[in-house]
């Protein structure tokens, strides 16, 4: 039983990472065609830095996807704080309000916004191009929000009350507690909240596509209207190293929770 | 904490999401129950949607059947890595999600790539059996160019890219679920005198019900609303939803129409989780991932 099952996750694990092996292997070949491999080079990771129109796409989802996820965090985790606070029934509420962008299907959420976007802008305040760089970063900050308060709320809900009302009694205002004890308690909820908000805005294609304006363009928009063109290899290189960052991203993120884990163990051992 | 305090923090979050989430909703709504030409309200919308019914079918059955085979293969690998060591659970859960972070239009194209005509399975193939008629004997009455399938534009094709895409969202909401299970209930079983078979169909499947259930619709919901799976791995015969979807508002300009399909995928999707809820519990942990 158990054999067979580490068969099959084996074969399961070959099936998810080859066509991420083949792109890789992709952005090392000499040749453009995908299913060819010609020899090695270099060459397509020199021409990804020497090209200003890919560099500027990669800048503009990192600004987006920086800026959204860092704007969520603080906002999240002080919502979540909130929301620990609140009575059952409006706790409830502001969850199913919560859980909505994460139910609903990502293009209806697209649409819904860049609807929303478009009938205040161009009906109401009649501006010719309604879909900015701030309609796309308001999507994701929305998008974003869920991860972070669903990552904080259980490390809320996991943290004894009694530390924040040791604090109040020694003294400490609200903020001072909130920036003494509470922070630190649920610090592992915040980086995993901010890291997979990061990573979902990053890839972000749907949403983006929906919501976003022709004067700024995110990477995998760009990418999606490369479908009727070849695509470059230079874009292989791309992927190659956003997925060392993502991966050097996740294994720190599981490094941490394994620190805090181990801490909390400790400390309860005492 | 004060309750004037937790009111004061959850506020501005609360305007935000209605805002951005509920308030979008209402414009759908609006859109859809409103002429494209005259902005007047009309049901002309509603009305043309019937046409697409065979689509939103064809798109139901599709991703039902992702869902199925997700579970099928997902099942084993949740259940072998909730069955490591510490260590190695949260190395393998990474690796599980790792996938979900990298962008999916690329790795479609590297589906397209290897499933192609002349693609990269095909040309394995095909060097295979040129390979085996080299080695002559009986093998030389192997036809020129054997070997070569029609992998791409063909419904499994669609399913494959569904399942490749999605089977993390089954596996991830299947191992929280599975490494819950209390083992005591598992010695309990085999101590009564279950064999392996009995205790997996009498304990542990039932026990994971609701991560199965959970699975299910997060693989569900992006599924029946894919429009770029479609587009690369299908043919003209396997539209889905959201490829008429997104059509209206990107392509054919008619947003109301788009608008209104848009509702009823957000129904499909309503009832679907209101399902699960019903038989999964509210365990926020494994809805998310």
């Amino acid at each position: 039983m158990k054999r067979t099952n580490r068969f099959i996750t084996i074969l399961i694990f070959i099936f998810l990472y080859i066509p991420m092996a083949v792109l890789v292997v992709a952005s090392f070949n000499t040749g453009k065609n995908i299913t060819h491999f010609d020899g090695f080079t270099l060459q397509q990771y020199a021409k990804l830095f020497r090209d200003d129109k890919l560099l500027e796409l990669l800048r503009n989802s990192l600004i987006v996807s920086v800026l959204a996820s860092l704007i969520a965090t603080a906002f999240g985790t002080v919502a979540a704080v909130g929301i620990n606070g609140l009575n059952p029934k409006l706790r409830k509420v502001a969850m199913n309000l919560t859980n909505i962008p994460m139910t609903n299907p990502d293009i209806v959420t697209g649409v819904s916004l860049s609807l929303l976007f478009v009938f205040v802008g161009s009906r109401m305040l009649g501006q010719r191009n309604s879909l900015t760089f701030w309609t796309l970063l308001i999507a994701h900050v929305t998008f974003n929000l869920p991860y972070v308060i669903l990552n904080v709320m259980p490390k809320l809900k996991q943290m004894d009350e009694s530390l924040t009302n040791a604090a109040l009694d020694l003294g400490c205002t609200h903020i001072q507690a909130f920036f003494k004890v509470t922070i630190h308690e649920i610090m592992p909820g915040i980086i995993s909240g901010a890291i997979m908000a990061f990573t979902m805005s990053l890839d972000d294609f749907v949403i983006s596509y929906f919501v976003t304006g022709l004067d700024f363009v995110t990477l995998p928009v760009e990418i999606y209207s490369y479908t009727k063109k070849p695509i470059q290899p230079k874009i292989y290189a791309m992927f190659t190293l956003l997925f060392l960052l993502i991966f050097v991203l996740m294994v720190i993120s599981n490094v941490i929770q394994l620190m805090g884990d181990r801490k909390r163990q400790e400390a309860r051992n005492k | 904490m004060k309750k004037r305090n937790a009111v004061l923090l959850s506020t501005p979050y609360l305007i935000w999401m209605v805002l951005f989430t509920l308030i979008p909703l209402g414009v759908v709504v609006y859109y859809a129950l409103t002429d494209p030409g005259t902005g007047e309200f009309s049901f002309i919308n509603i009305r043309q949607m019937g046409m697409y019914l065979p689509v939103l079918w064809s798109s139901i059955l599709y991703s039902l059947v992702s869902a199925v085979v997700c579970l099928v293969i997902g099942y084993p690998v949740a259940y072998y890595i909730a069955h490591c060591s510490q260590t190695a659970q949260k190395f393998l859960y990474m690796l599980v999600m790792l996938p979900m972070c990298m962008s999916f239009l690329l790795r479609t194209l590297a589906w397209v790539g290897l499933l192609n005509d002349q693609g990269i399975i095909n040309n394995f193939l095909v060097a295979f059996f040129n390979w085996l008629r080299s080695l002559g004997g009986i093998f030389s009455r192997i036809p020129q160019d054997f070997g070569r399938l029609t992998l791409i534009r063909t419904p499994g094709a669609v399913v494959l890219g569904m399942v490749y895409n999605y089977l993390p969202y089954m596996i991830l909401p299947l191992y929280s679920t599975i490494v819950k299970i209390d083992h005591r209930l598992i010695e309990a079983a085999e101590d009564l005198g279950c064999n392996g078979v009995q205790t997996f169909r009498r304990v542990i499947l039932p026990l994971s019900v609701p991560g199965i259930l959970s699975g299910m619709t997060m693989v569900f919901v992006p599924a029946v609303s894919t429009f770029y799976i479609s587009q690369k791995m299908g043919s003209s015969s396997t539209v889905l939803i959201g490829d008429v979807i997104e059509r209206q508002f990107k392509q054919g300009n008619n947003p109301n129409l788009g608008a209104a399909l848009s509702i009823v995928l957000m129904l499909l999707v309503f009832v679907c989780t209101g399902i699960m809820n019903r038989f999964g519990g509210d365990d926020e942990g494994s809805v998310m991932v």
